[in-house]
């Protein structure tokens, strides 16, 4: 019973991975975070389609990438790069700051 | 300073909250103070630990390491809670009557301790690593004199900690009879609310598709990150822009907590059928 199960499981674990992996490889936007701001301060992306937003701390210090719209919170350590996975999207206007700095670091995706 | 204050006190209060009800839900049981104590102690560490390995975790498990150990979080302690609720339904009945109960109830209630500390761990790890890093990028800018970030986060810190106190004094104000109700029906929500919020880290790390779309958006009435919308989305998991799936989770982890609280229950207790009533 319990060898059924753990199978279960890592069948199960090996399809969501295989879901993240399919994410992966969508369209890539990017987006920097250099001095305290990010660059370029909007982007636009496609609606109704899920997408990759890769984002990259230049800063000293780390940030954490947050968009209630695009319901996105992510840490991100200084020097240090990551990818956010975007839903599809309706379209519209999505703001972005970086938390630990969200009155100059701010931004916007423009969904269309 | 005002910008360390701000942060910091807004971390404090969402840990705050949830340590307030558990004293709340904990009055009058022996060794409580140890437990939320090792709990906030346990908290604060983690919160250091994760603040200085954020870059490992963030890379682990193809990137995604960061949403997977926030939504794993967010559920322990949301089962922790619910375990607590469907514990004190079939045993708690007799401590809440005599409610300094002596003897084996001491030990029942030291076992029971156990899940609310690591829920009051895990709020205090969650919201203190990212003071911890705020802070500490704040010291790395340089834009702050360490001294100026350290007054605004110990002001950051006494302000939530009273308006923790605050709803601590209300809860406690509630005589020991409802109150019993009251913090029942508070930890199901709180715990509806957690299940929810892990579905958003789950739903950013592409595991979770299904039902992604938001069901409605209440940010130009109530946006949930006003003080009010916090308060609101600490205790009863309000969001202002929710997806349909973190609406089912509510729903589905609501009513099974309520129902499987109902359930442990031994018999439909009298007095609250009388509440029913008038």
């Amino acid at each position: 019973m319990r060898k059924i199960l753990l199978t279960a499981f890592t069948l199960g674990f090996a399809a969501l991975s295989g879901a993240a992996l399919n994410a992966a490889e969508e369209t890539v936007l990017r987006l920097t975070l250099e001095d305290g701001k990010f660059a370029p301060a909007e982007l636009r992306a496609p609606a109704n389609r899920a997408f990759t937003l890769t984002v990259r701390n230049a800063g000293k210090a780390a940030m954490e990438f947050e968009s209630k719209g695009l319901k996105l919170e992510k840490v991100i350590a200084a020097g240090a790069e990551q990818s956010l996975h975007v839903r599809p999207m309706k379209p519209g206007r999505y703001a972005f700051v970086d938390e630990f700095n969200e009155d100059v670091a701010k931004g916007a995706l423009i969904v269309e | 300073m005002l910008g360390a204050l701000i942060i910091v006190f807004r971390e404090v209060i969402e840990a705050g909250l949830i340590v307030g009800i558990v004293l709340a839900v904990t009055r009058g049981v022996p060794r409580r103070g140890f437990f939320v104590a090792g709990g906030v102690a346990a908290g604060v560490l983690g919160a250091c630990l994760l603040a200085i390995f954020a870059k490992e975790i963030a890379g682990a498990l193809e990137g995604m390491g960061q949403e997977l150990f926030n939504a794993g979080v967010l559920i322990l302690a949301s089962c922790m809670l619910a375990w607590h609720n469907i514990w004190m339904a079939s045993h708690g009945r007799e401590m809440a009557a005599e409610l300094r109960g002596v003897g084996q109830e001491v030990a029942e209630g030291g076992k029971d301790l156990t899940a609310l500390a690591i829920v009051v761990a895990v709020a205090v790890l969650r919201e203190g690593s990212e003071v911890v890093l705020f802070l500490y990028g704040v010291a790395a800018s340089g834009k702050e004199t360490v001294g100026a970030m350290l007054a605004g986060g110990a002001a950051g810190v006494a302000l939530g900690a009273a308006l923790s106190a605050l709803m601590f004094y209300g809860l406690v104000k509630i005589p020991a009879k409802t109150l019993f109700g009251v913090t029942t029906a508070l930890i199901t929500f709180l715990a509806a609310g957690m299940a929810s919020q892990s579905v958003v880290y789950l739903q950013q790390a592409g595991l979770v598709e299904a039902w992604s779309r938001t069901l409605w958006n209440t940010s130009a009435l109530l946006p949930d990150d006003s003080m009010i919308g916090r308060v609101l989305h600490v205790l009863f998991g309000y969001v202002d822009q929710p997806s349909g799936m973190q609406v089912a989770v509510y729903l589905v982890a609501l009513i099974g907590i309520f129902l499987a609280t109902r359930a442990a229950a031994p018999k439909p207790p009298a007095p609250s059928l009388k509440v029913a009533k008038s």
